[in-house]
């Protein structure tokens, strides 16, 4: 018997293998992101999907040892749009994993196509609170952080600081309410105004005719994207930094809002999971190649898309490639462990992590350059959310 | 209270600046333009583009104005002309058409957004009173919307264009009856109420975004405005935008304190930024009931 036969032989076998065996190894990972990649909050879903995409390159194209087939959609921060776009990834393109999305209300109205078609979203950011209580889902893992956690973090701080009065502000949508009853249920001072805003919203001038007229200690906002940028430049138009500290959710005083406003950023503190100077190898590594691969340093957007993908490299090679079984799938991503930029973290029961919160000052860096650097002990550690007891999932 | 009749000022003269030649465009010409939001775009992008290609504020605002009036002269000139005689669906059909080649074209050329700021010696505050800062930027808006303003008025009551302006809005046949040339007119004032679209586009760059499909947003406001003010009068487009930039910014502020007076809490947070959202449309509706002409109707 020649060597070709013998090796036909073994391929026919293999083939006929093949079609017996349902839980087969697939060829490649499908991967559909939708993200707000055009209009004033574009930076932010650009930011996740180069950082996602930077980690699937430098893992030579695969994830998890298999080929990455990631196709990218924007939503246009409509929506009716994200909804139209997960339906087509579920049901025409049958993706093994949808992510991107930045806004709550964007990826709530696209979730229910995912969920009723088990299809499992990794949520690079949003992670609304009803997600994480009555309504949890296994199809849901927020590779993030809890929509109020930023802002449960800010509430500590100004409590340490022995605040007496701050005045929030938040467009009215589910991820303004998360975050401001986030904060209040961490800040023990008086609360001198609750504002909501229409989302969107980029004029902020009769808001901040109120919060002159409140006078109070500290600003806390929740605004995103070209939201926060409008909102900080007009307020230090108004010349309200005198008198008023401003404190911010750890992205809203990024890079992106960075270089949008300037110098009158410097000693901004804000809360957040992630940080550039976070000691870690995975992080050094990650922050080193975003810079040389993008010519721009990276948000927490960045970092929250670089570790969606870890997560995804990390659960596909743990299964071993089968993850048409979605049981097995989402039990390998519950515990498995890969190097999160962030440091160590764990998902809970509602699978929302269980993670650290620093406090960061903007300071500037050995160039020159404004940069948010991390204070101290962690605000909060080993902080989980509010809800997970409402959450049936063990 | 002063800073907010003040913000309430500055949004009501921008919104002037469009609704003042949507008015003249829909009293005079009898079209529903619902392209008039592009030519905002436009403006504001040629502005963010012309800014920073001359590196000078000023220049790179005049420039975008007179570029723009320019692309309103043409788009009436070529295609909005032969709308005039059509029913008001066509003209609706055919604007909204233009509305998304104008946008597609603009993300072709610009991309979908562009950075425009304020020129850095007016991004501080002033101080007005004791106690009373405010952004220089928006004072500036303010004067520059009153001095159009001001203007516009001269132009439409004191010469001889404007009387035939005037005319024409009142009574189109009686006009051309009088030998009034119509053609040269209505290009004119087409190419004038682009010109007024892009001042509004570039001043309100720096303040919201100058993006892709930032038109739509204002030209509904400004659509309001022309039905409380009337459709065809300038004075009316001036009174409806400043009631229209007063009620948005003090119902923005006031409402939800009136309403944590009145109700529980949980419904006045819930409440009181949605009603105070649609408090426009219900001004609206009031004039209305109250005037269905509007306040002041340009026509006979």
């Amino acid at each position: 018997m020649s060597f070709p036969l013998v090796k036909s032989l073994v391929t026919l076998a293999a083939t006929a293998t093949l079609t017996i065996q349902p839980a087969l190894a697939a060829d490649k990972v499908k991967i559909g992101f939708v993200s707000t990649l055009s209009g004033p909050s574009a930076a932010l879903g650009v930011d996740i999907r180069d950082a996602f995409m930077l980690a699937v390159k430098l893992n030579g194209g695969k994830l998890g040892g298999l080929p990455a087939d990631v196709s990218i959609s924007d939503d246009q921060f409509k929506p009716d749009v994200g909804k139209q776009l997960f339906e087509r990834y579920v049901k025409r393109d049958k993706v093994d994993f949808l992510t991107g999305v930045v806004f709550s209300n964007i990826m709530l109205a696209g979730l229910p196509e995912a969920v009723d078609n088990k299809t499992i979203y990794l949520s690079p950011n949003a992670a609304p609170s009803p997600i994480a209580g009555a309504q949890c889902t296994p199809y849901f893992f927020a590779v993030s952080w809890p929509n109020d956690a930023y802002h449960e973090a800010a509430g500590q701080y100004a409590t340490n600081l022995k605040v007496k009065s701050a005045y929030l502000l938040a467009p009215n949508y589910q991820a303004g309410k998360d975050s401001l009853a986030g904060f209040k249920r961490f800040f023990k001072g008086n609360v001198s105004g609750e504002v909501y805003t229409k989302l969107g919203q980029l004029d902020y001038s009769a808001e901040l005719a109120e919060i002159r007229a409140a006078k109070p200690e500290v600003v806390y906002t929740f605004l995103p994207g070209g939201m926060g940028i409008n909102f900080i430049k007009q307020f230090m138009a108004a010349g309200l930094n005198k008198d008023i500290r401003l404190i911010q959710p750890g992205f809203g005083s990024d890079q992106d809002v960075i270089r949008a406003v300037g110098n009158d950023m410097l000693g901004i503190f804000d809360t957040a999971h992630w940080g550039l100077d976070l000691p870690n190898e995975a992080n050094k590594k990650f922050v080193a190649e975003f810079e040389k691969e993008y010519k721009r340093l990276p948000t927490i957007y960045a970092a929250q898309g670089y570790d969606t993908a870890l997560l995804i490299d990390a659960a596909v090679r743990a299964a071993n490639g089968k993850i048409e079984d979605k049981e097995a799938l989402i039990k390998t991503l519950k515990t498995v462990k890969f190097n999160s930029v962030r440091g160590d973290f764990r998902f809970n029961t509602n699978q929302y992590p269980i993670q650290n919160y620093y406090l960061r000052e903007i300071q500037k860096d050995s160039q020159g350059r404004l940069v948010n650097r991390i204070v101290g002990q962690p605000v909060l550690a080993n902080h989980g959310d509010a809800y997970v007891k409402d959450c049936p999932m063990k | 209270m002063l800073e907010q009749a003040l913000n309430g000022l500055q949004f009501g003269l921008m919104l002037f600046l469009l609704a003042s030649g949507l008015t003249l465009v829909f009293g005079i010409m009898d079209m529903i333009n619902l392209a008039h939001g592009a030519l905002y775009m436009v403006g504001a992008f040629l502005a963010a583009w012309l800014v920073q290609l001359t590196q000078s504020f000023l220049l790179g605002v005049l420039l975008s104005v007179g570029l723009t009036a320019v692309v309103g002269m043409l788009l009436e000139a070529t295609l909005l002309r032969t709308l005039y005689a059509r029913d008001h669906l066509s003209q609706v059909l055919a604007t909204f058409a233009l509305i998304l080649i104008i946008n597609e074209s603009v993300r072709m050329i610009w991309g979908s957004d562009l950075a425009l700021s304020a020129p850095q010696a007016l991004s501080g505050p002033v101080q007005l009173l004791p106690g009373l800062l405010y952004p220089s930027y928006r004072l500036v808006i303010i004067a520059v919307g009153l001095a159009i303003a001001l203007l516009l008025f001269v132009l439409v009551t004191k010469t001889r264009m404007g009387a035939w302006v005037r005319a024409g809005a009142s009574n189109r046949e009686m006009a051309m009856a009088m030998g009034i040339n119509i053609k040269v007119l209505f290009t004119g004032v087409f190419g004038i109420g682009a010109a007024l679209c892009a001042v509004a586009g570039a001043m309100l760059g720096p303040l919201f975004a100058v993006q892709v499909g930032m038109g739509e947003n204002i030209l509904i406001l400004a659509f309001v405005v022309i039905v409380i003010g009337g459709i065809g009068s300038v004075w009316g487009a001036f009174v409806g935008a400043i009631l229209v930039g007063f009620v948005d910014t003090m119902g923005r502020t006031l409402l939800p304190h009136l309403f944590r007076e009145i109700f529980s809490p949980q419904f006045a947070s819930a409440a009181g930024p949605a009603v105070a959202s649609i408090l426009v449309y219900l001004l609206m509706a009031v004039v209305l009931f109250v005037r269905p002409q509007g306040l002041f109707s340009g026509r006979s």
